[in-house]
Parts: structure tokens; C-alpha cells; sequence
């Protein structure tokens, strides 16, 4: 025990003395929650819109109006010709075309359906099944309007039909930056406790005093405890900012326990320390290090289900998901901060990352070699 | 000077299909100064590392303070102390920070490494260097430092490899003054080096070229046998390959 805090205390000396790393631990979460938090959204706004209006009626003008008033759509280019249309939404002007033919308004009149042509760039798909459900949404808004005032006169609204009031459980206003934000402070939190030990190891092995450490009687799971403590700590603390940060920036909720998430986060900690301290096991350079460091790393975090519901994952990725500790502290930081979830609802969030972080720390131990 | 603390039989060490240790035979007493000799890439340091428990024998009997490299290489270290070639203290740490965390590894109690650190600063007259980085210290200073923190913990062995490379005269000549004195104290000193003088200063030397030993004895011995007037003729002698 005596060794191990002669060891740590060692590390912590020389983590201070390092103005670059002792700098990088506050500005690294700093510049992380400000950039990432707003920046990364899967909110849609300011969907480019060009209009062909062909038919040039009080309805098609009505429609027209009515998708420039939705904060969704912005109208960026009217035309006549659907050529040119189509050509400047091959050199990306706009997102989406909706063509007016003529006549539109005259059927209508009629009694007769009024039809509509919709092109949606959909190299994101995503982006355009979403414009394309905003703007049916819009035409649906339009087709009551209609039937209000020309057609029947009854108020469609009196007419039985299913209405649904839907409330959106813990995250009313639908706002991102409360869900993006415990996805973020699990990125700070993996990328710090990836990074740096393992760097550090393999740093000692570059300078050779590393076997300056292997000739002396300390047993392997010392120097691993040593080498993991001052880095879970800076995890820890960079957690903090982040979450000091979330509250005076982004004034994000927080409902569950403080101490929970804490807890978990060491134990994710000390699994992703014990999986980048055995990578540096089999590094010799910095460069070996960082290259599989990263890999590992963008396989991880991109897993995750940090943008994408884990729940539409396939079949396999989720079965990889149960080795994947960033998965679980991405599920078990949403649910505590947001929900309130306490530890028996993410129970088996938990459990799996305690036996994960006793298996790569072992591995981390049972690899490192003190005798070649 | 009687008692065996290293005893080695037939060490061979191979790297894939290159032997760095040819059937290596030697014993070292107790007290005794013991120096490794031999060129470049001659296998000295891989035999220093063997007997050190930083690398395990591929086939042969080594044994260190008694105990068995091939099977307890951690129980070796405690009993040794080692300095590498390759300058291997932390240049991030101050002098004193340096020896606090190879005493406390060893160990040693807080008085004590105290006790000694004092002592130890006091007698290389490095009082004002106590907490300086080890990175603003001359590379003498610190090759003279790495040298006694590797005997910080008073072990049975202490092994050098090439502690003098790149030091000018003046201070080789102090480091030799420090071995002397450790020898003085009962500690073992198995020490490699290819400056030839150096070489007049052990009690006893070993020749090694391309993984072999190819002599053994005392100086006096081995210039005697070569009919040469310093170890540096012998080596030539030895070393160089006949057909070259």
C-alpha cells in the first residue's frame, strides 16, 4: 500500500509539472461542452425550399405562404422552370423542391384532389424523411383549412374523430441540448480517461524509465492501481466542470443522484483506464499507442448509441454493445440526469460495467511484463 | 570473497535465431568488483538484464543472491540494485523526489530516507541541488546520482551497465571512487563498460565477444597470460577476430 502511494504521489508530481496536460484537464471539458453541446443536434431547422408555382392561384399562393410561415421551411428560390429547379438542387441551393403544377387550384374548386410534387435531396436520409413528414404535415394543416371554409359547412372539428395529447416524458420542451449533453460529458469522460494514461505509460517505456521501475521489487498490479488513480481523478474532476458547466450554461436538469453518477463514472473510469493501460502493454511509441487508442475509441463512442437509438441498432451491434462501456455509461448518464433514474433501474447498466472494468484491469495486469 | 552471489551455467539466451549469449559460465563473490567487458553488441547487456529479472534466460542455470532467475526474477529485485546505459531517472522529479520514491519502493521508512538522503546529499556535495529537476543537473552529476540510487537500499548486488558513457575523465574518475566505496561496504559490483582503463580497476574481468566469454581472471592475470602491458592490448588480442 506504501508503495502504491509513493507511486501515485510520484505521478500526480510530474502530472502538475506538466503545464501542457495540466492546462489541457480544464480547457479539454471547457471547450468540449461549449463546442459540442449546441453544436450537435438532430434538430431540423431552415429546410431550403424552392416553390415551382405553375398554377399561380389564390390556393397555390395560400400553400406557398403557409410554408414560409412555418419556422421549418425558408422559401430560398421561386421559379417557373422545374429544369432549373432540378439543376440547382444537383449544386445543393436548396433541399427540397415542391412543384405547383397548374390546375391545382382549379381542381380544388372543383371538388377534385388537388395534386402535389415533392423532390427531396435525401443524401441524408434522415433529414429528408423529416422535412418530408414536416412538410405533409403542413399540406395536412392546409387541407383542413380547406375543408373549413369551401367545402363542408360544418367545422371539421365538430366531425368525430381521434384527437391524441401526447406529453413528452423527461425532456418536455423536446429540447437537444438536454439530451446531447450526458452524451457529451460520457465523450469528456472516455476521451480523458483514454488518452492520458495510456499515453503516459508508454511515455516511461520511450524514456526507459519504465525499466527503472520494472527492476525494482513493485509488483505489476501497483504500478497499474498507480498509474490508474491520478488519471481516474482527473476524469473525475473534468466531469465536474462539465457538469458545472451544463447547469450556468445550458441550465440542464438534473434529477437523479449527484453521487450515482459519480460512482458510475469511476467504474467507467477504471475500465477504460484498464483497457488503454493493457493497449499500452503492447505499444512501444506514442504513435502505436494513439493509433489503436483511436480506433478502439471511434468504435466505442460511435456504438454508443450517442447519436443513433441503440434500440435500432441490428442485432450485433448490439450483442458488441454488452462489451462497450461507453454504451452503458451513455445510458446510465441520460437516465440519471434526466429521469432520476436511481441504481436499481440501471442496475444491469452497472453490473456490466463493474465486470467489465475487473476484466480489462486484469488483462491491463496480467499482460504487463516486468520480466521479458 | 568466498561466497558465491551470482553463479551462472551454460546461460544461453537467443532472440529468434540469434544467440546474444553463447553458452555463458561465470561466478562473482561476495564484495567483489566484476567487470563485463566486451565490444558493442557483444551480449553484455543482455546478460546484465538476465541477472537482473528484466529478461529470462532462454535455457542455463542463473543464480542471483541464491535465488533462481528463471523461476523468481521479482525475488532477485529485491536484493539488487541496477543502473542502465540508458539515463533512467525521472528528469520531471527533483534530486530529492527521485530517491523518495526508489526508497519508498524499496521499503525504506520515511527517517530513514531522510536520514540517508542528507547523508547522501552531503557527501557528493550536492546540497543546493536537492530540489532541482533532475533535467537542469550536468549529465556527470546525474549519472553519479542514478549510481547512488541504485544502491539507495543498500542491496546485496549492484549492477552497472555502461554507468560511465559520455562522462568526461575528471568524473569517471570520481564514479570509479564511488564503486570503490561501495565495494568497501560489502556490495557486489558487476559492472559493464568498454573503456579499457576502467577495466584496470576491477578485481576480476570477463571478456565477452559475439555472445561468448573468451576470457576470464584478474588483469594482472590475463596481461601475464596475453603478454601485454595493459587490458586494453589484451582485448585487442582477444576481441579482434583472426582472420580480420
Amino acid at each position: 500500500m506504501r508503495t502504491i502511494l509513493y507511486l501515485i504521489r510520484k505521478e500526480f508530481l510530474q502530472i502538475f509539472r506538466n503545464k501542457f496536460i495540466s492546462r489541457a484537464m480544464f480547457a479539454v471539458p471547457i471547450a468540449q461542452m461549449l463546442l459540442l453541446v449546441p453544436a450537435v443536434t438532430f434538430e431540423i431547422k431552415n429546410v431550403r425550399l424552392c416553390i415551382i408555382d405553375n398554377d399561380l392561384t389564390s390556393e397555390s399562393r395560400g400553400l406557398a405562404s403557409k410554408l414560409e410561415g412555418s419556422t421549418f421551411f425558408k422559401v430560398t428560390f421561386s421559379t417557373f422552370s422545374e429544369n432549373e429547379a432540378n439543376n440547382l438542387l444537383h449544386k445543393n441551393k436548396f433541399d427540397l423542391i415542391l412543384n405547383i403544377p397548374s390546375g391545382f387550384g382549379k381542381n380544388l374548386g372543383t371538388g377534385k384532389t388537388g395534386k402535389l410534387m415533392a423532390s427531396v435531396d435525401a443524401i441524408n436520409a434522415s433529414t429528408a424523411q423529416l422535412s418530408w413528414a414536416y412538410l405533409n404535415g403542413v399540406i395536412r394543416d392546409y387541407n383542413i383549412n380547406i375543408l373549413n371554409e369551401n367545402i363542408i359547412s360544418v367545422p371539421v372539428t365538430s366531425v368525430p374523430q381521434i384527437m391524441i395529447t401526447n406529453r413528452f416524458w423527461y425532456n418536455e420542451m423536446l429540447n437537444y441540448n438536454h439530451y446531447m449533453l450526458p452524451g457529451v460529458l460520457t465523450l469528456l469522460v472516455t476521451v480523458v480517461g483514454f488518452l492520458l494514461a495510456g499515453l503516459n505509460m508508454v511515455r516511461e517505456k520511450e524514456m526507459g524509465t519504465i525499466e527503472q521501475l520494472n527492476v525494482t521489487p513493485v509488483r505489476k498490479y501497483q504500478l497499474i492501481i498507480a498509474k490508474m488513480v491520478p488519471f481516474l481523478l482527473i476524469g473525475l474532476i473534468d466531469l465536474s466542470i462539465g457538469l458545472i458547466i451544463g447547469k450556468l450554461v445550458f441550465n440542464i436538469p438534473f434529477v437523479g443522484s449527484i453521487i450515482l453518477l459519480f460512482a458510475c463514472a469511476s467504474i467507467f473510469l477504471i475500465a477504460i483506464l484498464g483497457l488503454a493501460l493493457f493497449i499500452s502493454t503492447f505499444s512501444s511509441t506514442q504513435q502505436q499507442f494513439m493509433f489503436i487508442a483511436f480506433f478502439c475509441m471511434i468504435i466505442f463512442i460511435l456504438m454508443s448509441g450517442i447519436f443513433t437509438p441503440y434500440e435500432s441498432m441490428p442485432m450485433w451491434a448490439q450483442d458488441f454493445n454488452l462489451i462497450n462501456p461507453v454504451a452503458y455509461l451513455m445510458r446510465i448518464n441520460r437516465m440519471v440526469m434526466l429521469k432520476g433514474s436511481t441504481i436499481h433501474d440501471i442496475s444491469r447498466e452497472l453490473y456490466s460495467l463493474v465486470v467489465i472494468a475487473i476484466g480489462f484491469t486484469t488483462l491491463a495486469v496480467r499482460r504487463y511484463r516486468k520480466t521479458a | 570473497m568466498n561466497e558465491k552471489v551470482i553463479y551462472v551455467k551454460n546461460l544461453v539466451k537467443k532472440f529468434g535465431s540469434f544467440v546474444a549469449n553463447d553458452n555463458l559460465s561465470f561466478e562473482v563473490f561476495g564484495g567483489e568488483i566484476f567487470g563485463f567487458l566486451g565490444a558493442n553488441g557483444a551480449g553484455k547487456t543482455t546478460a546484465i538484464r538476465i541477472l537482473s529479472g528484466l529478461s529470462s534466460p532462454t535455457s542455463g542455470e542463473v543464480f542471483v543472491a541464491g535465488i533462481n532467475a528463471s523461476k523468481n526474477p521479482e525475488e532477485i529485485k529485491k536484493q539488487i540494485g541496477y543502473m542502465s546505459q540508458k539515463f533512467s531517472l525521472y528528469e520531471d522529479l527533483t534530486v530529492k523526489e527521485n530517491i523518495m520514491l526508489y526508497g519508498g519502493i524499496y521499503g525504506l521508512s520515511k527517517s530513514l530516507i531522510k536520514e540517508r538522503t542528507d547523508n547522501l546529499l552531503e557527501k557528493l556535495n550536492f546540497r543546493e541541488y536537492g530540489d532541482k529537476l533532475i533535467a537542469a543537473l550536468p549529465l556527470g552529476l546525474r549519472q553519479k546520482l542514478a549510481f547512488s540510487i541504485a544502491v539507495f537500499h543498500e542491496p546485496k548486488i549492484v549492477f552497472l551497465d555502461e554507468p560511465t558513457g559520455g562522462v568526461d575523465p575528471i568524473t569517471r574518475r570520481q564514479f570509479w571512487e564511488m564503486i570503490y566505496e561501495t565495494a568497501a561496504r560489502g556490495i557486489t559490483v558487476f559492472v559493464t563498460t568498454h573503456y579499457m582503463d576502467e577495466a584496470e580497476y576491477c578485481d576480476r574481468i570477463s571478456i565477452m565477444s559475439e555472445g561468448k566469454i573468451v576470457a576470464l581472471d584478474t588483469p594482472e592475470n590475463l596481461k601475464k597470460l596475453y603478454n601485454a602491458g595493459t587490458v586494453e592490448e589484451v582485448f585487442i588480442k582477444i576481441a579482434r577476430p583472426v582472420n580480420n
